[in-house]
């Protein structure tokens, strides 16, 4: 703005940056950094010691558990963000075309509820829910099926995931949803477009940055889950996250766990990248 | 356009299940906790209150309460000041190095809690600051300030431009423009900030388990208590945490989408 006086500092402006700036340099790019530093570092006696050594990162990166836990996360996080942005999809294209504004501002309310609440105690919940002789299973036993084994499988973690992320998925998918002119979804109507045609070449291309936006903070969240693959799924096989628990809490091998979790930002920062890249290519057409 | 009205109706029906699967575990959690059953089931057992009995007969419980009210509120002031200078600075100010300023600011909820615990753990120990409750502020602080500057910084959006110069030209200097213009303003924010950040921070445990020690907040207790078989305790400590977390979460959102709805009105 044109009132700046360009001769002394400008005190005023430098007060509001710094608070920022400090704090999270000092615990949030510091703490990373550290980390960095501490997986080659040495453990002698059960103590930490400043080394530069690559030990730690030979060590995890030749092991078989190590990649096949890497495999099997991946693998997870994949299936949880295909499973849960379709999911999503049709509530959220009920909520961005089908409903009305107040219903859908109500629909929104209700969402951003569960996901700023204790997601521990949801999964808890789930846990009891799902148990051999949890609510489900007593339910489907008046239809004489079951007992189903939900607990300790794929199928349990999966849930945990939906529960972790459906909520924000739902949000951010009926945003970029309900941005979409309209107009142009009628007149794929009107020259004859079917309607499931007209979501899959239509709607779904004109929405897709906010679409992939979703599916990425699934990736991201199921990817760096460890209550879900450890109450649900049973935590085995483990997945990296209850690796790095594993590892920091019970063998105070911190070294070792900062490998796994560096493994595990880079591969976020990768798929985030390619995805967010494909999400913007050709926006201009 | 017969199957346009069915194809509604059944995904309005969908929609009504996505909602059923939300909110079930946190209607599941309250149901338990009246239940007098050690593994609840259908159908249900007879009404007890036992656990909460239990539960705030636990010392270790009321210990952790206390010590969750302490840290969500701290974080929450902490969180909501260093929010509020982020988005003021974003608000107002161009410089070189801005992009890096905003991904700092709204990086730390990207990366898994799990990491971050770790890191935090890492780098307080070096300094001997870890396994204490100011360890649990320092780290819900950092993952909270996104929070508090996104919610502020949508306020300021709402305030014109020429508010603040037409202070200056009447006289006022920038540090009174700030306080008798600017924070009036965004004071709903302000309160709505506090608010989420103090549900995120007495919700959060991956960060506050790694680097807590001894000094246990509620959601550690649950982990613990979670770990060691099925309690029907937890369904209620549960069912308080919830009742504490979607009450200030409402009251933050009723904060942030009332200006909002101000300028259609008028």
């Amino acid at each position: 703005m044109a009132e700046s006086r360009p001769a002394k500092p400008d005190y005023y402006a430098i007060a509001w940056r710094m608070p920022l700036i400090v704090w999270q340099g000092l615990f949030f790019v510091g703490p990373l950094l550290f980390m960095l530093a501490m997986s080659f570092f040495l453990v002698k006696n059960y103590r930490m010691e400043a080394a530069f050594q690559f030990s730690n990162w030979s060590r995890m990166l030749s092991k078989g558990f190590f990649w096949d836990a890497y495999a099997y996360t991946l693998w997870l996080a994949v299936l949880a963000t295909f499973i849960t942005s379709i999911a999503a999809f049709p509530a959220s294209y009920f909520l961005a075309f089908k409903a009305s504004e107040r219903l859908r501002r109500w629909a929104i309310f209700f969402l951003v509820i569960p996901f700023f609440t204790s997601y521990l105690v949801r999964v808890f919940a789930w846990q009891v829910i799902l148990a051999q002789q949890g609510v489900v299973n007593a339910a489907i036993s008046y239809l004489g099926l079951g007992p189903w084994q939900m607990l300790n499988t794929q199928f349990g973690t999966m849930v945990g995931y939906l529960v972790l992320c459906l909520p924000l998925a739902v949000i951010l998918q009926t945003f970029s949803l309900a941005n979409i002119d309209k107009r142009l979804v009628e007149a794929a109507h009107n020259l004859g477009c079917g309607r499931l045609r007209a979501v899959f070449t239509v709607v779904a291309p004109l929405a897709k940055t906010g679409l992939v936006v979703a599916a990425v903070f699934c990736f991201i969240l199921s990817f760096g889950d460890f209550v879900s693959p450890y109450y649900l799924g049973g935590s085995k096989p483990p997945t990296l996250s209850i690796m790095i628990v594993d590892t920091s809490k019970s063998g105070q091998q911190w070294p070792r766990a900062a490998v796994v979790a560096i493994m595990m930002i880079a591969t976020l920062l990768a798929v985030a990248f390619t995805a967010i890249g494909f999400a913007y290519r050709k926006r201009g057409k | 356009m017969k199957t346009g009205r069915l194809l509604r109706w059944l995904l309005a029906l969908y929609t009504a299940l996505v909602f059923l699967f939300v909110f079930a575990p946190i209607v599941a959690s309250l149901v338990f906790s009246f239940n007098s059953d050690r593994f609840p089931t259908i159908p249900l057992g007879s009404f007890t209150t036992a656990w909460y009995a239990k539960a705030f007969s636990n010392p270790e419980a009321w210990d952790a309460a206390l010590r969750s009210l302490l840290v969500s509120s701290v974080t929450a002031v902490l969180a909501t000041a260093i929010g509020f200078s982020a988005a003021y600075t974003d608000y107002r100010y161009d410089f070189f190095g801005k992009t890096a300023f905003l991904v700092l600011a709204l990086l730390p909820p990207t990366i898994p809690l799990i990491i971050l615990a770790l890191a935090m753990l890492g780098w307080l120990s070096m300094f001997n600051a870890s396994g204490m409750t100011i360890s649990i502020i320092i780290a819900h602080t950092v993952l909270c300030a996104p929070f508090a500057m996104a919610v502020i910084r949508l306020r300021l959006n709402q305030m014109d431009p020429n508010l603040e110069p037409a202070a200056w030209n009447l006289g006022a200097s920038e540090w009174v423009t700030m306080k008798s213009v600017v924070i009036p303003f965004t004071l709903p924010s302000i309160i709505a900030s506090l608010c989420l950040t103090a549900a995120v921070s007495f919700d959060e445990f991956a960060v506050a388990w790694f680097v807590s020690g001894l000094n246990k907040t509620v959601p550690v207790v649950i982990l613990e208590i979670v770990t060691g078989n099925i309690d029907p305790q937890v369904n209620a400590i549960g069912t308080a945490v919830f009742f504490v977390s979607i009450t200030l979460v409402v009251i933050a959102q009723v904060l942030v989408l009332r200006p909002a709805r101000k300028p259609d009105a008028a």
